[in-house]
């Protein structure tokens, strides 16, 4: 190795040195500091399911809000709301084009957790610990978390029931191939 | 030695010499069948314990297997043999207030594990509890319900899979020593060493060990080419098999295909040794049980109530 080609090696390792901590540090970007506290997962799967309606704006910036509850006839008469009972109602969680917590404070759909955790605490805990929710990816690397919403729906986020797969062979059933 | 020949009822006078010339060449004639039975292989016959052999005699063993199964099921299926990986012990968490009985996991554990179609085999088998009763009556479990939708009013489910013991009868009770506990704590079985005694699934308090009764019967579109020699390789006519937590994916860092599949995701899987590790937090912070705990198994699966609700109510 002539003394050109060792300075420019010299050069790439230490420019390594310096390169490697930025890459490291890249994907905790976007993460403020509070949620890495809050212990937030890293990796999210799929993303936040996308409404056709939104943003709200599209319609909500043209007509002035009727915030009085009431039966919905006009709009929105898909969504049919099962979630605590009668008390709820669509300004308790939505505002514009962002999510209304209780203390004010507006959130983005896809830290949606936040408003869910408000009254699911102990899910939420759950969920932060890697105990509640479908759960794919590396166990001792990426895993791979859902948001709330991904599994439940919002409006009626118990569980529709399932068709079970089939039931195991009766011993009666079985038939050997004696071909 | 005396040189007196002793005297026999046929009156034959037989030295010592020549009795063992003849045992000699009479041994010779039985074993050297000329290739009599087809399926027969010296190799196979000389073939080491798993746990004796060392990499370069494991990796002639798995060239053979390879190539045997190639010819057997039409289809290149590569043998895995990853070790365990150092400070791992795998345990596993079922959530019993969120199964709804559906079993998505019965048969994503068969697709993934190259379980026969027909005779059918299932690792997995989902009981349904009537809710009240008398807790954990396996007598009076159902295994064959088949609603129209679950979960059912009044009924809770339970899915019931090898329960990777620490203290594990079955390896016990195994005569060849084909079963064993590997150092990540999963229970396998070398099908190549297994004669088929089924000793161990009448040692094993939980039904978990399967039989084949037939070769199995698997489709050849539906063949799991990634396999593992202790796990999910298919298998033969006459050797007993069970649930290995997967261990072609656990031991490459993924999870068992049955956690994956969960609609309501009441499965959880991790290193018991990582105080971090999901399976800790919920055995120190849930409500927690194992079956027949009585037995003395210590069993690592680990079944919880994550709340207090079911998802029938």
């Amino acid at each position: 190795m002539n003394r050109g080609n060792a300075f420019i090696f010299t050069l790439a390792i230490t420019g390594l040195f310096f390169i490697l901590p930025l890459l490291s540090g890249a994907d905790m970007k976007g993460k403020t500091k509070e949620e890495q506290k809050d212990g937030i997962p890293k990796f999210f799967i799929p993303k936040a399911p996308a409404s056709e309606n939104f943003p709200c704006s599209k319609c909500h910036n043209y007509k002035p809000a009727d915030k009085s509850k009431r039966k919905l006839v006009l709009y929105h008469t898909d969504i049919v709301f099962k979630h605590a009972g009668e008390q709820q109602w669509c300004y308790d969680c939505h505002d514009g084009d962002k999510l209304r917590l209780q203390n004010g404070q507006l959130v983005g759909f896809e830290k949606s957790y936040y408003l869910c955790g408000q009254c699911h605490g102990t899910v939420f805990r759950d969920w932060k610990a890697g105990i509640h929710g479908k759960r794919t990816g590396m166990w001792n690397g990426e895993k791979l978390y859902r948001l709330c919403v991904s599994c439940h729906d919002p409006h009626q986020p118990r569980f529709k029931p399932l068709e079970p797969k089939q039931r195991p062979m009766k011993p009666q059933e079985i038939k050997l191939d004696r071909g | 030695m005396s040189k007196k020949i002793r005297s026999n009822p046929l009156g034959i006078e037989l030295n010592r010499r020549t009795f063992l010339k003849g045992a000699a060449a009479g041994l010779a004639a039985t074993v050297v069948r000329p290739a009599a039975a087809g399926a027969f292989n010296w190799d196979s016959f000389l073939q080491k314990h798993f746990r004796e052999m060392n990499d370069a005699e494991i990796k002639k063993v798995i060239g053979r297997l390879e190539k045997e199964a190639a010819v057997e099921w039409k289809k290149n299926i590569h043998i895995g043999t990853a070790k365990a990986m150092p400070g791992v012990k795998f345990g596993y968490g079922l959530d019993l207030s969120r199964c709804i009985g559906c079993r998505r996991c019965v048969y994503a554990c068969v697709d993934e594990n190259n379980q026969s179609r027909t005779p059918q085999v299932h690792w997995i088998t989902v009981l349904r509890f009537k809710k009240g009763e008398k807790w954990i009556d396996l007598e009076n479990s159902e295994k064959y319900y088949s609603p129209k939708q679950v979960p059912e009013k009044d009924f809770f489910y339970m899915p019931v899979q090898c329960q990777q013991c620490e203290n594990p009868p079955c390896v016990k009770a195994c005569p060849t020593q084909a079963t064993w506990k590997e150092p990540d704590g999963i229970v396998v079985i070398d099908y190549n060493w297994c004669i088929g005694c089924r000793y161990c699934m009448a040692a094993c308090p939980y039904g978990a060990r399967r039989f084949n009764w037939a070769k199995p019967n698997i489709p050849a579109d539906e063949i799991n080419p990634e396999t593992h020699y202790l796990g999910n390789r298919p298998r033969y006519k006459g050797v007993v098999e069970k649930c290995t937590f997967c261990i072609q994916r656990t031991r490459a860092g993924k999870y068992p295909a049955c956690v994956e599949v969960c609609p309501v995701g009441a499965r959880k899987f991790g290193n018991l040794l990582d105080p971090k590790s999901e399976i800790r937090y919920l055995i120190e912070n849930k409500r927690v049980f194992r079956l027949k705990e009585d037995m003395n198994t210590n069993p690592k699966f680990y079944y919880f109530f994550a709340t207090n609700i079911t998802q029938a109510d």
